[in-house]
């Protein structure tokens, strides 16, 4: 006959095992950032002897450096401006889309709306060849705008997805009243569907922020020149370059870059949540 | 009056629909029409090779199946390891527990950063004269197990595979939690007062109904990791030798290494039609786990 005392001890246990293997995953988690930022502290000298966790001096010169020297003040600023840019053109441009997809009629509206939905499935991972082509044929190529469009286009398809989701689902009855008080339908979406679209559109920008500061390969075939390089490449070229045993400064320009994003996150975790967890469900 | 609203309407749809032809058909159209060309990407002449380059992608080009089978060893870890882990994170979490949001925030950090910061901190670590890990290995006392994890062609893979499965997992543990939450608690009270232990209900409740989220993680896992190259780029470079090529990288070689163009398409064709069977394999796989 087993006790309470058994299970109370049984329970004890699996809940310590539980805690631990948490615990030491979330450490796993966390300690590469500690380790880049307490690596972006030391020096050129100290970095490939000196193992502890915790610096002796701190040596914050190094951001300086970076921001100045590895010219990562440009490439932040870069980064910051695509990806304010690419938000603010999908936010308009897929809203306006799904909008009309969800509340007008016209011909041909399912299947434009399906091809938008085809192209969520359908993988091409050598596109990026032709748009290399593409853009050279334009000149858009090695020019912020040309990146900015692709950038765009990347997020197209799901922010349509998301926003439609939620406007079939929306009453219709404030935007009724709008019409009868006279508003146009331009008017309608900006003063009614896109205030009420909110948490929607929260989940919209969270995504396609992290997307298109995290974005590497398009970036990468698109700039030749090094002024209009976002940080992503900026990281992967100068410091397979002309930094590459300069450990310190690589980062500190790891963790300028990686600041931002944490942040965002941070603030914005409860949208990151509902989008997995929608985007898992409906995909 | 009626003609002017329908204008109107697709007046909404007009910049979606111009960005996306000029940015997704037409170059998907265009990696077809390469593909049968031997361009070089320079210049203004190509000329029609018909299915040469799938051909010489097929029989004479090896480095591009060491690539498929290398991305098929990352996906193959990412889909046990990584899932796995993934999975039991989720049930850990799955319960009262205090700090639950902590664990959750924590998990998903890896998966915000980009592949190049987390390629880059990692290459660092795991760097075999100056890295953290090999030093803490013999502070340990375990000198043997010092490697140069990143450039010995016995390590390479490997770790990169587990690399990707740490920065990956979050995304798994968030969806698998969210599917383990969508189980009602009473069935788990019921098999309780019928006298199923852990084990049991977690057998014949747990699993059955989490099979189509499992089911969609592996296909999210699949799709992913095998165009997954980024982290690659920013760890090895596809080296030591060609011992962590995957496809991607293969096709941006042919690209901006070697310059040809209609190569690197046909290269891009083959590889998004093994997807795609992969993908019908798992949706119809899928369908019959659920029937």
């Amino acid at each position: 006959m087993k006790t309470g005392a058994y299970y109370k001890t049984k329970n004890v246990l699996i809940n310590a095992a539980v805690y631990i293997f948490l615990i030491s995953v979330a450490l796993t988690c966390i300690f590469p950032l500690f380790w880049m930022v307490t690596s972006s502290l030391k020096t050129q000298e100290t970095i490939f002897k000196d193992m502890s966790l915790i610096p002796r001096e701190f040596h914050f010169e190094n951001y300086y450096l970076a921001l100045k020297e590895g010219e990562f003040g440009r490439y932040f600023l870069n980064s910051i401006f695509y990806t304010v840019s690419v938000v603010v053109g999908i936010v308009i441009v897929s809203s306006l889309a799904a909008y009309a997809f969800s509340r007008f009629e016209f011909p041909g509206r399912n299947f434009i709306f399906y091809v938008f939905m085809a192209a969520m499935m359908i993988p091409i991972p050598g596109s990026f060849v032709a748009l290399y082509v593409l853009l050279n044929k334009l000149h858009l190529r090695n020019t912020a705008i040309g990146y900015i469009l692709c950038m765009i286009n990347v997020g197209l398809s799901t922010s349509i997805f998301l926003l439609k989701t939620f406007f079939d689902k929306m009453p219709k009855e404030l935007e009724d009243a709008a019409r009868i008080d006279g508003c146009s339908k331009l008017g309608i979406w900006r003063h009614v569907a896109l205030p009420l679209a909110k948490p929607v559109l929260a989940v919209v920008v969270v995504f396609n922020a992290l997307n298109v500061w995290n974005e590497f390969i398009l970036a990468l075939i698109i700039f030749d020149s090094r002024h209009l390089m976002p940080l992503q490449v900026a990281l992967q070229q100068n410091f397979q370059g002309e930094f590459i045993t300069r450990y310190p400064l690589l980062m500190a320009g790891l963790t300028i870059t990686a600041v931002p994003i944490i942040i965002v996150y941070l603030l914005m975790q409860k949208y990151i949540v509902k989008g997995v967890t929608q985007g898992a469900i409906v995909g | 009056m009626k003609i002017k609203s329908t204008l109107e309407n697709y007046l909404f749809v007009l910049p979606a629909v111009t960005i996306f032809t000029i940015f997704y058909i037409i170059p998907f159209v265009w990696v077809f029409q390469l593909g049968l060309t031997d361009w070089d990407g320079i210049l203004p002449t190509k000329h029609f090779v018909g299915i040469t380059n799938f051909q010489e992608i097929f029989f004479q080009d090896p480095i591009w199946w060491q690539s498929m089978l290398n991305a098929g060893y990352i996906t193959l870890i990412a889909l046990t390891f990584q899932n796995a882990l993934a999975f039991l994170l989720a049930w850990a979490c799955d319960r009262e527990i205090r700090m639950k949001n902590w664990f959750k925030v924590i998990f998903f950090i890896p998966p915000v950063l980009s592949e190049v910061v987390v390629g880059l901190v990692w290459q660092w670590i795991l760097n075999g004269n100056y890295g953290l890990l090999n030093y803490w290995l013999v502070r340990l006392g375990f000198p043997n197990l010092v490697h140069n994890w990143l450039s010995d062609p016995n390590t390479a893979l490997t770790t990169v595979a587990i690399i990707h499965s740490w920065k990956g997992f979050g995304w798994g543990f968030l969806i698998f939690l969210a599917g383990l939450q969508t189980i009602p608690r009473e069935l788990y009270e019921a098999a309780h007062v019928d006298g199923a232990n852990a084990w049991h209900s977690f057998r014949k409740i747990t699993m059955p109904l989490m099979v189509p989220v499992i089911v969609l993680v592996a296909i999210l896992t699949v799709l992913g990791t095998m165009q997954a190259f980024v982290l690659i780029i920013a760890m090895t470079g596809g080296g030591p030798a060609y011992h962590t090529q995957v496809p991607v990288l293969r096709i941006l070689a042919s690209m901006r290494g070697s310059s040809r163009f209609g190569y690197a398409c046909a290269q891009g064709i083959t590889f998004g039609v093994v997807l795609i069977i992969i993908s019908f394999i798992q949706y119809r796989f899928s369908k019959r786990a659920k029937a």
